[in-house]
């Protein structure tokens, strides 16, 4: 692993940033334009930045290839587990109404939540594939 | 459109004959490598093109995605691949036939589609008219393309979701390898925890 300083200390200063953007992303989603999927991939964006300059191990360290392997199924089941609690809640599959008070409230939450499964399904799978095909290179 | 040119449209002109230069320059590259980086800027390219086309989300998408992401990808497989394509000798007849035919079947399609930004076309007169109403009616948050996503419509986007599960699996599966015969892990599962 060569060190180039400019990209280090570049990629240092962008990535904390990318981060805050990916999350800004996902909970701005209902007011501008964004939403899980973009904040997933973003997100995992930087996970790929960081391990393109800093290398796979450090990278595995933030990201550990078995937790990036979870959130593959996790977020999934977040979304499904949304809509199965509103069914216990006696509304329809994924009907939010249940969830507070008032309906507004209620679906901000719902749609807070189930963008977050769509989140970590995303990022895990961008994740997990690049760990793959880099994994292969080595073999 | 056409006979008023707005700076948009100017804008729009200028992208779309850069996307037809990276197109050209596509088709000619040779070098897989220099191929990977013309489809990354193809991407950047239509990414602006969704930005002049106020689709935001959609722009987000490609810029992330098809620059970001599978430029990535693609640069990885080529390390494993190797980045020059075999000089292959074969008729350019078929290909340019059925290339020809396709574009020209598209460009017939285009015929057939409402023009382009009319508020009347059938796509805002089916569901939409009922989603806006609905969110103005329960002050839904402003950003109708979440509400719809996440909320209207959130049995698709479940489905979306499981179909990213999905191709993560199978990617996960073919690359890793690791298939277990009899509980035991292929030899070389065990390689590849060194440093790069």
């Amino acid at each position: 692993m060569r060190l180039d300083l400019i990209l280090r200390v570049g990629a240092k200063l962008v990535l904390p940033f990318i981060l805050l953007f990916a999350l800004y992303v996902q909970f701005h989603g209902d007011y501008g334009p964004g939403g899980g999927f973009q904040a997933g991939v973003i997100a995992a964006g930087m996970v790929i930045l960081y391990s393109i300059i800093f290398g796979v191990h450090a990278a595995k360290r933030i990201a550990p290839p078995i937790m990036v392997e979870m959130m593959v199924p996790m977020g999934v089941v977040i979304f499904t587990g949304t809509g199965v609690a509103s069914l216990l809640m006696g509304n329809n599959f994924l009907d939010y109404t249940g969830f507070a008070h008032e309906y507004l409230h209620a679906h901000e939450w719902g749609i807070l939540i189930v963008e977050f499964g769509v989140l970590v399904t995303v990022c895990g799978t961008m994740v997990a594939m690049f760990y793959a095909f880099v994994q292969r290179g080595r073999s | 459109m056409i006979g008023n040119p707005s700076a948009e449209a100017l804008v729009m002109a200028a992208l779309l004959t850069l996307l037809a230069a990276v197109t050209i320059a596509i088709a000619r590259q040779r070098n897989m490598f220099g191929v990977v980086i013309m489809s990354s800027i193809y991407s950047f390219l239509m990414a602006s093109l969704m930005i002049v086309l106020d689709a935001v989300d959609v722009a987000m998408t490609e810029a992330s995605v098809g620059a970001g992401i599978s430029t990535v990808i693609l640069l990885a497989t080529l390390y494993l691949t190797g980045s020059m394509e075999y000089p292959q000798r074969r008729s350019v007849a078929i290909p340019l036939f059925v290339s020809i035919v396709v574009g020209a079947a598209l460009v017939w399609g285009t015929i057939g589609l409402p023009a382009f930004g009319i508020a009347d076309a059938p796509i805002h007169q089916h569901v939409a008219p009922t989603y806006i109403d609905f969110s103005r009616k329960h002050d839904m948050p402003p950003n109708i393309v979440t509400a719809v996503l996440a909320d209207f419509r959130s049995f698709d986007t479940l489905g979306e979701t499981t179909v990213v599960f999905t191709a993560g699996i199978g990617v996960l599966l073919l690359l890793q390898g690791g298939w277990r015969i009899g509980g035991a892990r292929r030899e070389d599962d065990t390689q590849g925890d060194d440093e790069i």
